[in-house]
């Protein structure tokens, strides 16, 4: 890994300062910039909390002031933006606070969802305004983020550091489930980016993924299923860490070709410096 | 020359004056910029995105309106953000050309300007200049983001009928928003272009270099700049440079805030060290260039810095025919203009310890 010990790992020096020794007791996530969007609740909120678990620095986006205020007085060292991802004109203002906070970007993970018509509806009983706020959020405002962050993220991949997109998908993005027209039809539309943005940008060094947490005990989920019984559910902690652990190894996977480098740099500043 | 009026970064027919090290001139289309460049060669941008750096707020104790455009900061830290050069307006918008634009109210030290929901204290005047101030914040970082972020928008440009949207601004490369105006040579490139570089054996890499403001609409301003610019070189960067000089490979840089760093770096520093510096250098007809051998640039009118830093790539002879043929040829200039592509004449200076 990059973040925390890795260059111990791999030559016992600090990149930054040859002779100051790199201890043990690093978190695996230090130094690592993350962004998530709907960080105030569910699978976002446990994905912050994990992050900053392991060390990372951590924005969160999300509409609800009072809410994204709580949060961040509640997680010392998170970075709360407020904004609204479905909306054109706030996906500058998110982008810049996300760069100019954190100075930088290693992982975006696009998680804030809209279902579309709550209760959910049967796609003729769904109102086209419905279905383009599902699109709004789900993807277009993941599509305008990742776009208006791509220059980080790529600077990330130049220096070594590896830079993963985690786009939030669901099983409704490929079954096709009576009842979740416009939320699985966003979603799917959302894997299929996915897919091209990282075959796309693979050779950038910059890697998407889209996974499907599963069926979690979410505020979401009890939108869209009021009387499910809570405790067949996942919990939102679980999938969390099964994210992290993807985006980790993700990571690792972008900077396999990096590490050779690193060693290069070290080498190459040794010759400097005799 | 004319300005381009139309924000598009990529016009599909831009033109590219081409000056080559031998004097030549020649004409071509600035889509096809990669075909002057050669394998081995090694492709440097600044990869900084574009802050909404003009704030419009109220001088507290005279009620006047006034425009504030931040122009300069200490250092690229994304703690160290409460104090910024500022040039301050008086009232009126981008619709009036910064020539015309009144001054603002005589600022004091420690009056107050209300910026959205902020207060913020004029320090101290910069220069004697009524418009050149030093501008503390006093709040946490995250709200004085938030507040630019929200509050601020790009640059205006009085020979742009449209408001600037900060897409219009933001390179493709655009990373960490530090830069005052658009490092605008970099509107030349998309990812396209970078995977055909790629396919060529052409290299790529960025720094990232807080671009400040290109002129200021007052004579005696302008003569100060550029202001020093804070900037940084990754490992990576360094790395691909020095090598890229050892074995006698061009670097080409895209614009001019690339020559200034990678120049202020070289002459500071025995090679292209990595790390966060300020560049505070001016490069002109004297400045014998240790690093880049051709610079991709905007046209640039005469008299300014940017033509100034061109002087150190071609003999002023050259340049001049050049600017006939870019008058002739009915080049359009400034931020969304076409562009010049300068080799330089003669030898990079080989002073440089390399590995």
């Amino acid at each position: 890994m990059q973040y925390g010990n890795e260059l111990a790992i791999n030559t016992g020096k600090n990149m930054n300062d040859n002779s100051k020794p790199v201890f043990n007791s690093y978190k695996r996530f230090d130094g690592l910039r993350v962004a998530i969007t709907g960080g105030t609740s569910g699978l976002g909120l446990a994905l912050l909390r994990e992050f900053l678990r392991g060390g990372a620095s951590v924005a969160f986006v999300a509409r609800n002031d009072e809410r994204v205020k709580q949060i961040t007085l509640e997680h010392p060292g998170s970075h709360g933006i407020i904004g609204d991802v479905s909306k054109k004109e706030d996906i500058y203002p998110i982008a810049i606070q996300i760069t100019g906070e954190l100075g930088g970007l290693d992982v975006l993970i696009n998680n804030a969802s809209s279902l579309g018509p709550v209760p959910l509806a049967l796609l003729s009983d769904t109102e086209c305004e419905d279905l383009e706020r599902a699109f709004q959020t789900n993807l277009f405002g993941a599509f305008r983020l990742t776009k208006a962050l791509m220059g980080s993220l790529a600077a990330s991949a130049r220096e070594g550091r590896g830079a993963v997109v985690l786009n939030i998908s669901s099983d409704a993005a490929i079954n096709a489930y009576p009842g979740w027209g416009a939320y699985g039809a966003s979603k799917a539309a959302l894997r299929h980016l996915s897919l091209i943005w990282d075959e796309e940008h693979r050779v950038d060094g910059v890697r998407f993924l889209s996974i499907d947490p599963g069926d979690m005990d979410t505020p979401l989920h009890a939108i869209a299923i009021p009387d499910a019984d809570p405790t067949t559910l996942k919990r939102p902690e679980t999938s969390a860490l099964e994210l992290v652990e993807a985006i980790s190894s993700a990571l690792s996977h972008s900077q396999t070709k990096l590490l050779s480098k690193t060693k290069f740099v070290v080498e190459a500043r040794e010759a400097v410096n005799k | 020359m004319n300005a381009a009026t139309i924000p598009i970064q990529r016009p599909t027919q831009a033109k590219l004056l081409v000056i080559e090290s031998k004097g030549g001139i020649r004409h071509a289309l600035r889509k096809d910029f990669i075909d002057f460049l050669r394998p081995g060669d090694l492709v440097v941008a600044n990869d900084a995105a574009t802050l909404p750096a003009s704030l419009m707020g109220r001088h507290q104790k005279s009620g006047a309106d006034v425009e504030v455009r931040l122009a300069g900061r200490a250092s690229l830290s994304p703690k160290d953000i409460n104090r910024f050069t500022a040039i301050v307006f008086g009232k009126g918008d981008y619709h009036t050309r910064t020539e015309d634009r009144p001054l603002p109210p005589v600022l004091t030290d420690g009056d107050i300007l209300e910026l959205g929901p902020l207060c913020v204290t004029a320090e101290q005047h910069l220069f004697n200049h009524p418009r050149l101030v030093s501008l503390r914040f006093h709040d946490e970082p995250d709200m004085v983001w938030s507040v630019i972020a929200r509050h601020g928008k790009p640059v205006q440009y009085a020979h742009i009928q449209t408001p600037l949207a900060l897409w219009d601004v933001w390179t493709k490369l655009a990373g960490v928003p530090v830069a005052f105006e658009p490092p605008s040579a970099g509107f030349a490139l998309d990812w396209r272009t970078l995977t055909a570089m790629r396919e060529r054996g052409i290299e790529f890499a960025t720094i990232t270099h807080a671009a400040g403001i290109s002129s200021t609409g007052d004579a005696e301003l302008d003569k100060l700049l550029p202001f020093d610019e804070p900037y940084h070189i990754p490992q990576a960067t360094s790395l691909v440079i020095n090598r890229t000089l050892a074995r006698g490979g061009r670097i080409i840089a895209i614009g001019t805030t690339v020559v200034r760093a990678l120049e202020d770096n070289a002459t500071k520093n025995s090679h292209v060290l990595s790390g966060d510096f300020m560049a505070t250098n001016r490069i002109g007809a004297k400045t014998q260039l240790q690093v880049v051998s051709a610079i991709l640039s905007g046209t640039h009118a005469s008299y300014t810095s940017h033509y100034e830093l061109l002087r150190a790539f071609a003999q002023d002879k050259t340049l001049e025919r050049a600017d006939k043929e870019l008058e002739s040829h009915g080049y359009l200039t400034h931020e969304f203009g076409d562009s010049v592509f300068i080799e330089r004449e003669g030898e990079i200076q080989k002073t440089l310890k390399l590995f």
